[in-house]
């Protein structure tokens, strides 16, 4: 047992978190869907980890970590699984959603359709929410589920698995950038003639978030490894990832705007970004609810 | 990332399973928990049989008679007794985690000859002299004086949360030696021998209503010099070494029962009525049960993500906080979760109305220590935030 990334896998993570320093920095953040970015990430293989790169989900979740602590907007985890099948972002569309929103329709190529099978459908056209929560993420209602090329190789089940688990690792990603925000504010803000870091109260929130992001992390990367295993562990282990990497997400986000008071709730810091990102993601590929009631199931 | 385990750790996972399966149902029954004698008498036996299979000091290094075993072993070893239920270290926990360790870090060879090979074969039992009434979380202000006499060290005060005082041989000690010098400074470790005069022990009961912890009155307590472990007033550092025989397994048998325990409190509840249907028919218990269950095996990749550290690079990574912060405050919730479903029956400390309910209404008892011992949930927390996040310490 080496339960610990390998040196490649180290690698691979920190050659995304550098390319997305460098080519979507926090400040690119508030420009939302970035195509340039998007076609850096695609060119480096991002989306073809297993189709090109013959590479697994253990590295996925890395890579997808580092996408989650950038908040690159967009489709990411339905292209990742569409892998070569469509070019450019591919929006997700699960049908048993209400009301049926989908993400980023509007720079979409295609659309994934999670059903009772899974589907490639051209991209369907909808009508757009006039304020979606994540101002980074626009969203469109449809009516009705598109039809679609049935995809016969993969199966239902499984993907939606795969997507909870991507979409944990983005989650774990949020909750991990928000503990680094929190600790760097709390350490540099001074309040009572000393950084509010140093108390207790302030000190413990921090902690905390460390602690939530670090729990969800090994929860993300367990599920990963045993669903690359083919392991019969492997759908309990990732609804038990999602539902704390939701978890860590949004709680985080939450405590977050608490560690950065007045500043918290308003446009000029960052963090309202990563919390309306991480209630976006909680409600994609199963939310919390869903994967404690399908965990229960298997006890 | 792999969590698979290699042939050779599967092999050492068949051989201990099939000693496991032989051996069990040779140990006697296990004693009445504040029978003291008889504790000692089950727990040291235990150390016995294990000594005699080639178990005893599982993570001690061979040349001090232990097995040498990698922590994934020592992680093999620690789950396997637990699923098979085989007794625990109890009494043998000082000796074998914490003196013995410190002992081969830094104790001379006559003090290694005289207690290692001891400890191992169950033959001498320890206890720890560290907190006093006011040295608690802030250990390092301890008071209890040590007065140098000659090749003795005259002993006086008062140590608190002794476990297994009235049937240990020694009690590893701390003692203040220079009370002039910053807290830290002025601290020795000594080899106490509890059949010493002036050692006066009352017992303290816990909420459990057991025995469990003791306090020791140290009057005018004579210790040999040469009992001394490193040198004078740099016992705390000396403490500390300890640590680094930690290897990232301290709270595996916890885990494993509690993946076992959320079982068991699954099968309870799908037995009990509720407003004329079954408890587990109640989706907001499901959800929380699951909730726990997510976090317990969380916990369990942790622990092994740990071991995988400690093996690669010999020291635990910063799961340990994590990971003592987190499990103590699941154990607690889901003694709380099992209240819920076995409603008044969670009054009787012993199984009533036919459901095996006992044994977590006195764990629901016991589980209020945890998040105090060996660091309270606070001071974990401050370690998370200073050590690991960088935050300004406290003083």
């Amino acid at each position: 047992m080496h339960f610990l990334p390998t040196d490649e896998q180290r690698e691979l993570q920190q050659g995304v978190r550098e390319l997305l320093a460098d080519r979507f920095p926090l400040d690119r953040l508030p420009q939302g869907f970035d195509s340039a970015a998007w076609r850096a990430l695609d060119e480096t293989g991002v989306f073809g980890l297993r189709t090109e790169l013959d590479l697994g989900l253990a590295e996925a979740v890395l890579v997808f970590e580092e996408l989650g602590r950038a908040a690159v907007p967009g489709p990411l985890v339905a292209t990742f699984l569409a892998g070569d099948r469509a070019d450019g972002p591919v929006a997700l569309v699960e049908a048993d959603q209400t009301p049926l929103l989908v993400a980023h329709l509007d720079i979409a190529t295609a659309a994934l359709v999670l059903d009772s099978d899974v589907r490639l459908a051209p991209t369907p056209t909808g009508r757009p929410v006039d304020e979606p929560i994540d101002p980074l993420s626009p969203l469109h209602e449809l009516d009705a589920v598109p039809a679609g090329e049935v995809l016969a190789d993969l199966d239902v089940t499984r993907t939606r698995l795969e997507g909870a688990v991507l979409t944990g690792a983005l989650q774990v990603g949020l909750a991990a950038r928000l503990t680094q925000l929190s600790v760097g504010y709390a350490g540099e803000r001074e309040q009572f003639g000393r950084s509010i870091g140093g108390f207790q109260a302030v000190k413990h929130i921090c902690a905390d978030m460390f602690v939530r992001a670090e729990l969800a992390r090994v929860a993300v990367h367990a599920a990963a490894v045993t669903l690359d295993a083919l392991d019969d562990e492997a759908p309990r282990l990732v609804h038990g990832a999602k539902l704390l990497a939701d978890e860590a997400a949004v709680t985080n986000g939450r405590a977050a705007v608490q560690v950065h008071g007045g500043m918290g709730f308003t446009w000029e810091v960052p963090v309202h970004y990563f919390l309306k990102r991480a209630w976006l993601h909680a409600t994609e590929f199963g939310t919390a609810d869903d994967h404690a009631e399908a965990l229960a199931e298997l006890l | 990332m792999d969590l698979r385990y290699s042939p050779a750790e599967q092999e050492f996972r068949s051989e201990l399973r099939d000693w496991l399966t032989r051996t069990l149902p040779t140990v006697p029954p296990k004693p009445n928990a504040n029978d003291w004698a008889a504790r000692r008498d089950y727990d040291t036996g235990w150390q016995r049989m294990l000594h005699d299979a080639g178990y005893a000091g599982i993570n001690w290094p061979k040349e001090y008679g232990g097995r040498g075993a990698t922590p994934t072993e020592q992680l093999i070893f620690l789950e396997e007794s637990e699923r098979a239920g085989a007794p625990y270290v109890g009494v043998n926990f000082v000796g074998l985690l914490h003196a013995g360790p410190t002992l081969i870090a830094e104790g001379s060879d006559e003090q290694r000859a005289a207690h290692l090979p001891s400890i191992l074969r169950g033959e001498q039992v320890w206890c720890q002299g560290f907190s006093e009434p006011d040295a608690g979380s802030d250990l390092a202000s301890l008071r209890t004086r040590a007065v140098r006499d000659g090749d003795h060290y005259v002993v006086n005060g008062r140590k608190l949360w002794t476990s297994y005082a009235p049937i240990a041989d020694y009690c590893e000690l701390l003692v203040r030696t220079d009370p002039d010098a910053t807290k830290h400074k002025g601290i020795t470790w000594l080899i106490l021998p509890m059949n010493t005069p002036g050692i006066d022990i009352r017992p303290l009961p816990t909420v459990l209503g057991s025995t469990e912890f003791s306090e020791v009155y140290l009057d005018d307590v004579r210790v040999p010099v040469s009992n001394r472990v490193g040198e004078e007033n740099d016992g705390w550092r000396v403490t500390m070494v300890t640590l680094s025989f930690e290897r990232g397994t301290a709270w595996v048998d916890q885990i494993v029962d509690s993946q076992r325990l959320a079982s068991d409190l699954v099968a309870i509840a799908r037995k009990v009525t509720r407003h004329g249907a079954s408890a587990w028919d109640d989706r907001g218990l499901r959800r929380d049960v699951a909730h726990l269950a997510a976090e317990f095996d969380a916990l369990w990749a942790l622990t092994k993500r740990g071991v995988s550290e400690a093996q690669a690079t010999g020291v635990p990574g910063v799961g340990a906080s994590v990971l003592k912060l987190r499990l103590t405050e699941a154990r607690q919730r889901l003694m709380d979760l099992a209240a819920r479903v076995l409603d008044r029956a969670a009054l009787s400390r012993t199984d009533i109305a036919g459901l095996p309910g006992g044994e977590f209404v006195e764990e629901r008892i016991n589980s209020l220590s945890y998040t105090i011992a060996a660091g309270t949930s606070q001071i974990q927390r401050n370690i998370v935030g200073e050590r690991i996040l960088g935050l300004p310490r406290e003083r």
